[in-house]
C-alpha cells in the first residue's frame, strides 16, 4: 500500500513585501490524519492554506497527493474540500450556485442537499434567494454542503463553525467525525476545546513556525 | 459530443455564472437602459428624417448611433468590467472560488468572455432594435452598415476589455484599477486630437509620425472607420485623409479597423492571463 503522504511541505516560506508569514516549515501531513491547526491571529495558517490549495506562489517543495499545487490545480482540488473562514459575498442564487457546484465537482445536487437537510437548512426553500443575502449562518452551512458533499481526500475547513449555532456545530462535528476515515482533514480554529475531540493531531503554529506537532490519544482509560 | 465538452469546461462555467451575476446588477440595466433609449430618443425626435453628408434615414440614426457610442463606450466599459478580477480578490470570492477545481485560464478568460458578451449584446441589442423597427416603418435598412457597424462596436468594446481586464489584474485595489482606466481613457481622448496637434505644430514631428501615432490609438482607429463608412472621401478629416487613404485603401482600413482593435484586446487580454496565472492570486 502506497504510504507517501497526503501533503508533503519541506523547507516551505513566503514572503509577502519581505515580510515572512511562513518561515522554512517542513512537515508531512498523512491520510487519516485530523489535524487542528491552531495558532494566533497572524500565525499563518490561512497562508499556508492558501499555498496548498495553489493560491500563493512559495519557495521549498510542496505537494498535494502527488501534485504540485500551482501546476496541476484542477486535478489536485477535484479531491479537495474547502470551507473559507468568511463566506464570500457570491452574487449567484441558492439554486444557481447548486447548479455550478453540480457541474464544476460533478456531484449530484442531492449529496448536498443532504447535508444541507442535516444542518437545518433546506436548500429549496432558498433556491431564489441570492447567497450574498442570506445570514451568516445558513451562508456557511450551504458552504460546509458543497464541501461535505463530495467525495474528497482532502478537507480543509478554515474556522467552519464560526458563524454556526450550537446545534448546527453539534451536526458539523457529527458529520466530520463519521466522515470517510481516509481524508486528511485540517481544522484551523482558535477554539481548541470545540474541536479536540474530533482531531488526533495538533499541529500550532506562531509566527510562520510550527512550534508544535502532537499526536492524541483518544482511547479512554480502562 | 464538442458541446458536451465546452459545457463541462471550468471556463464555460465560471462564463455563465458572471453573466447570471451580471444580469442582477444595476449597471447592467442601466447601461442596457441607456442604449436602447438613446436609440428610441433618436427615432422618437425624427432624427431619420434629417440628413448628413446625403444620409437620411436609418443611415442617418446608425452614424448618430456610432458617434455616440465611441464617446461613451470606452470608458463604460473600462468602469464596468475593471473591477471584475480585482473585486473578486478583496471580497474573497476568487479565493473559494479558486478553491474549486477550476483553472486560472478558465476563470480568466470565462469572466472575460462574460463581460464580452454583457457589454456588446445590449448594444448589439440597440442597433437590431433600430434596423427591425425601420423596416417596420418602411425604411431602408442598410445591413451592410449594420454589420461592419457591429463588427467595429465588438472589436472596439474587445479591445477596451481587454485593457480592462489587464488593469484589473496588475491593480492591487479597485480604487487603483477604477483610477487607471480613467486615466488611460483621458490619455487616449487626449490623443485624438490634442496631443497630436502639438506635436505637429509645437514640435515639427513629421506629419506621417503623427498620424501613425493616431492610429496606434483604438479610439481613433474606431472614429475615422465611423468616418469612413459615411465619408469614403474621409472630408470631414481634412488634409489627414489623404494621408490614410493614400496609404491603404477604404476597404483595408475598414480591415484594419476591425482586426486592430481586436488584436489590442486579444494581446492584452493574453498578458492579463499570464499574470493571472504567475502571480499570488490572492
Amino acid at each position: 500500500m502506497d504510504q507517501s503522504p497526503f501533503i508533503h511541505i519541506q523547507s516551505l516560506s513566503k514572503d509577502f513585501n519581505k515580510v515572512r508569514v511562513i518561515n522554512n516549515i517542513t512537515i508531512d501531513l498523512n491520510g487519516a490524519d485530523r489535524i487542528a491547526l491552531i495558532g494566533q491571529n497572524g500565525a499563518g495558517k490561512t497562508t499556508l492554506i492558501r499555498c496548498i490549495l495553489g493560491q500563493y506562489n512559495y519557495s521549498g517543495t510542496l505537494s498535494v497527493l502527488g501534485f504540485d499545487p500551482r501546476k496541476n490545480r484542477k486535478e489536485m482540488l477535484n479531491k479537495i474540500g474547502f470551507v473559507p473562514q468568511t463566506p464570500p459575498p457570491i452574487k449567484l442564487t441558492v439554486k444557481e450556485l447548486v447548479n455550478f457546484f453540480e457541474k464544476i465537482t460533478k456531484t449530484p445536487a442531492s449529496a448536498f442537499q443532504r447535508i444541507s437537510n442535516d444542518m437545518g437548512l433546506s436548500l429549496e426553500a432558498n433556491y431564489g434567494k441570492p447567497f450574498h443575502k442570506l445570514s451568516g449562518g445558513m451562508k456557511q452551512k450551504l458552504l460546509i454542503s458543497f464541501a461535505l458533499g463530495r467525495q474528497v481526500q482532502i478537507l480543509l475547513l478554515d474556522e467552519p463553525s464560526a458563524n454556526l449555532d450550537p446545534q448546527a456545530r453539534e451536526i458539523l462535528f457529527d458529520h466530520l467525525e463519521n466522515y470517510n476515515r481516509e481524508t486528511l482533514m485540517i481544522l484551523s480554529s482558535h477554539r481548541m476545546n470545540e474541536i479536540s475531540k474530533l482531531v488526533n493531531r495538533v499541529v500550532e503554529m506562531d509566527l510562520g513556525n510550527i512550534v508544535l506537532d502532537n499526536k492524541l490519544n483518544h482511547q479512554k482509560p480502562e | 459530443m464538442f458541446l458536451q465538452k465546452i459545457y463541462h469546461t471550468s471556463l464555460y462555467q465560471i462564463m455563465i455564472a458572471d453573466i447570471w451575476q451580471s444580469l442582477r446588477s444595476k449597471w447592467f440595466w442601466t447601461y442596457s437602459l441607456l442604449f436602447g433609449g438613446f436609440v428610441a430618443v433618436m427615432f422618437s425626435t425624427g432624427i431619420t428624417e434629417s440628413q448628413i453628408i446625403g444620409f437620411v434615414g436609418l443611415s442617418r440614426l446608425m452614424v448618430t448611433f456610432m458617434q455616440v457610442s465611441m464617446v461613451i463606450l470606452p470608458i463604460y466599459v473600462l468602469i464596468t468590467t475593471v473591477r471584475s478580477v480585482v473585486g473578486d480578490r478583496e471580497s474573497n470570492v476568487m479565493e473559494y472560488m479558486l478553491s474549486l477545481p477550476v483553472s486560472f485560464t478558465g476563470y480568466f478568460w470565462g469572466k472575460f468572455f462574460a463581460k464580452f458578451l454583457i457589454t456588446f449584446i445590449p448594444v448589439f441589442i440597440a442597433l437590431l432594435g433600430a434596423a427591425i423597427w425601420g423596416s417596420f416603418t418602411r425604411l431602408d435598412v442598410p445591413w451592410d452598415l449594420f454589420m461592419l457597424y457591429s463588427a467595429l462596436l465588438a472589436s472596439m468594446i474587445f479591445c477596451f476589455l481587454g485593457i480592462s481586464m489587464f488593469i484589473s489584474v496588475v491593480s492591487h485595489s479597485q480604487d487603483l484599477a477604477i483610477s487607471s482606466a480613467f486615466i488611460l481613457w483621458l490619455v487616449l481622448v487626449a490623443f485624438l486630437d490634442l496631443i497630436l496637434m502639438g506635436l505637429l505644430l509645437k514640435l515639427r514631428v513629421d506629419a506621417g509620425t503623427v498620424i501613425g501615432i493616431g492610429m496606434l490609438n483604438p479610439l481613433q482607429v474606431f472614429r475615422t472607420a465611423v468616418l469612413v463608412l459615411f465619408d469614403p472621401e474621409l472630408t470631414v478629416m481634412g488634409a489627414a485623409s489623404y494621408f490614410i487613404l493614400d496609404t491603404v485603401s477604404r476597404g483595408l482600413f475598414i480591415f484594419f479597423a476591425i482586426a486592430y482593435p481586436t488584436a489590442v484586446g486579444l494581446g492584452f487580454g493574453w498578458l492579463g492571463n499570464y499574470f493571472f496565472k504567475h502571480r499570488d492570486i490572492i
